[in-house]
């Protein structure tokens, strides 16, 4: 019964803004990121490394708020703030 | 809102704000609560259990209204073998007169927010505080992102969360660092109720709660497995530390488990109702910051109020709200809000059970960070269920050589003598300070 974690994030009620509110300071210090931890401790997979495009690509919109990404980033190279006021998740169950 | 005046602004309708709030506004105080989510409750999840105290001495009888799941009868703790388990466990028929209860945060939330607002804290929802407004070094009040969004207040109580941006920008903390946080994440799985009880053995509304350790991938990590009325609340939370160090992805661990056979047969044709993940502040005694200064207090998970051995967060965060909020009080009566005053808020802290607790288990966090959190949540469970294969198998071979090799087994698991001893010493330092 395990399910994708495309299907896990759809079944979570969301709000998305228009605006991210997490940013990648500088794609050159991600290029340089011998680990690219971020690609695996994300619990909604929100940061995809691109070797084509030489970028990190930030699907917002997935994002449950934890914060994992602010402490676990090596170098802190992520900015993280909170969704504007009722934005973002919004549990049902909690 | 421009320009309004509060005697108190309390960021954060979680249990620890909305606590603060309802102390300070059923005093008569007037408080502004403030939440980012579309209502109280929106970003919040636990494992999760509640127990009896400290809500009971706020609100009497509290479970006759509050919305709970079930009345937890029978406390398990598991570890984990690849294809088998090793259960320890209690029950008793005495909890009847139910200590602890399941529960599902958003329902909680928005009922403890319910009763701030009922006090006359004035609701202030679906807004983010981006900052704390100081004037000579003393905080008095907060910019929201609202429209005008800047709110007075003699205190501003801070109740904003682990991730805490607030205490962040006051320098009380500096960032947390992965070993003082875990990830956990959740899901809810949808069971019938009738099948819930059957499954756990439970009467019409009893509950079970069960955690568990072993196959994490010898990552610092507890599971967790809670019967709801009508769902199970199953998770689990790693330690970021190790994720960042096994790049394994925290659903992957989840999914593991949920194809463990021992725990594939309880949620066996439930369906997932919903995903979600939180951080939990593990770093317990010497992680706490500052907890009071010149206008503000800071409270629960924002300060580090949780206790990892115990599994204990929700109900320090209400009993250091109500520690704030009197002080506010006491400080509204006296006219002073500098740190003169607010500072028998950390006093409280130190003299209460959160202090004391947190200070028993100070050592925890040095056991977690080195080689002997891999045997313990990795080598152990899985060698203590070996060694019980071994013992109950029939297999003509003398009783005393299998205990003698159970103990070799055992041993060598967690380094020799040598190693077994430093792991106690450890241990022991660990659970008295």
């Amino acid at each position: 019964m395990s399910q994708s974690i495309e299907e896990r994030l759809f079944a979570i009620r969301y709000k998305a803004d228009d605006k991210s509110h997490l940013i990648i300071r500088d794609q050159e210090v991600c290029l340089n990121c011998v680990t690219k931890e971020c690609n695996f401790f994300c619990p909604a997979d929100v940061y995809l490394w691109h070797d084509d495009e030489n970028m990190t690509s930030v699907a917002f919109e997935n994002c449950i708020e934890c914060g994992t990404c602010r402490i676990g980033c090596p170098t802190q190279n992520i900015e993280w703030v909170y969704p504007k006021g009722g934005y973002g998740i919004a549990y049902k169950f909690g | 809102m421009a320009e309004e005046k509060f005697d108190a602004v309390v960021v954060g309708a979680g249990p620890a704000g909305s606590i603060a709030a309802y102390t300070m506004a059923s005093k008569g105080m007037k408080v502004a609560l403030i939440e980012r989510g579309e209502f109280p409750g929106a970003k919040n999840l636990f494992g999760g259990a509640l127990f009896r105290d400290p809500l009971d001495q706020i609100f009497p009888e509290f479970w006759k209204e509050a919305p709970l799941e079930r009345a937890v009868i029978e406390q398990d703790f598991w570890l984990l073998g690849k294809d088998s388990v090793s259960k320890f466990g209690y029950r008793n028929e005495k909890y009847k007169q139910a200590n602890t209860w399941t529960a599902l945060r958003v329902n909680f939330d928005k009922w403890l927010a319910g009763k701030a607002e009922q006090a006359g804290a004035v609701p202030v929802y679906e807004t983010v505080v981006t900052e704390l407004l100081k004037e000579d070094g003393k905080v008095v009040g907060v910019r929201t992102d609202r429209d005008d969004g800047d709110l007075y207040a003699d205190v501003v109580i801070i109740a904003d969360g682990v991730n805490s941006l607030l205490a962040k920008s006051l320098l009380i903390h500096r960032e947390w660092q992965p070993d003082e946080v875990s990830l956990a994440v959740k899901e809810i799985i949808a069971l019938p109720r009738q099948t819930i009880e059957d499954r756990f053995n439970l009467d019409a509304g009893e509950g079970t709660s069960i955690e568990f350790i072993g196959e994490t991938f010898g990552m610092v990590g507890v599971g967790f497995l809670y019967t709801n009325k009508e769902s199970l609340s199953l998770g689990i939370g790693i330690m970021v530390n190790d994720l960042k160090k096994k790049r394994i992805k925290p659903y992957e661990v989840l999914d593991g488990l949920k194809e463990h056979p021992m725990i594939r047969r309880l949620i066996q044709g439930g369906e997932v109702k919903e995903y979600s993940g939180h951080l939990i502040p593990e770093g317990g005694f010497t992680s706490m910051p500052t907890l009071a200064g010149d206008g503000w207090m800071i409270c629960g998970d924002a300060a580090q109020m949780v206790n990892a051995v115990t599994m204990e967060g929700t109900n320090l965060a209400m009993q250091s709200g109500q520690l704030a909020g009197e002080t506010a009080v006491a400080a509204k009566e006296r006219g002073d809000f500098t740190v003169h005053t607010l500072s028998q808020y950390p006093q409280a802290i130190r003299n209460s059970v959160i202090g004391k607790d947190l200070k028993k288990f100070k050592g925890l966090h040095g056991l977690m960070e080195d080689k002997a959190a891999e045997v313990l949540f990795g080598q152990v469970p899985e060698s203590v269920n070996e060694a019980l294969y071994n013992l109950f198998l029939s297999d003509g071979q003398p009783k005393k050589d299998k205990q003698k090799e159970i103990m070799r087994s055992l041993r060598q698991t967690v380094g020799g003598n040598l190693g077994a001893v430093r792991l106690a010493m450890k241990g022991w330092r660990a659970m008295n300070g």
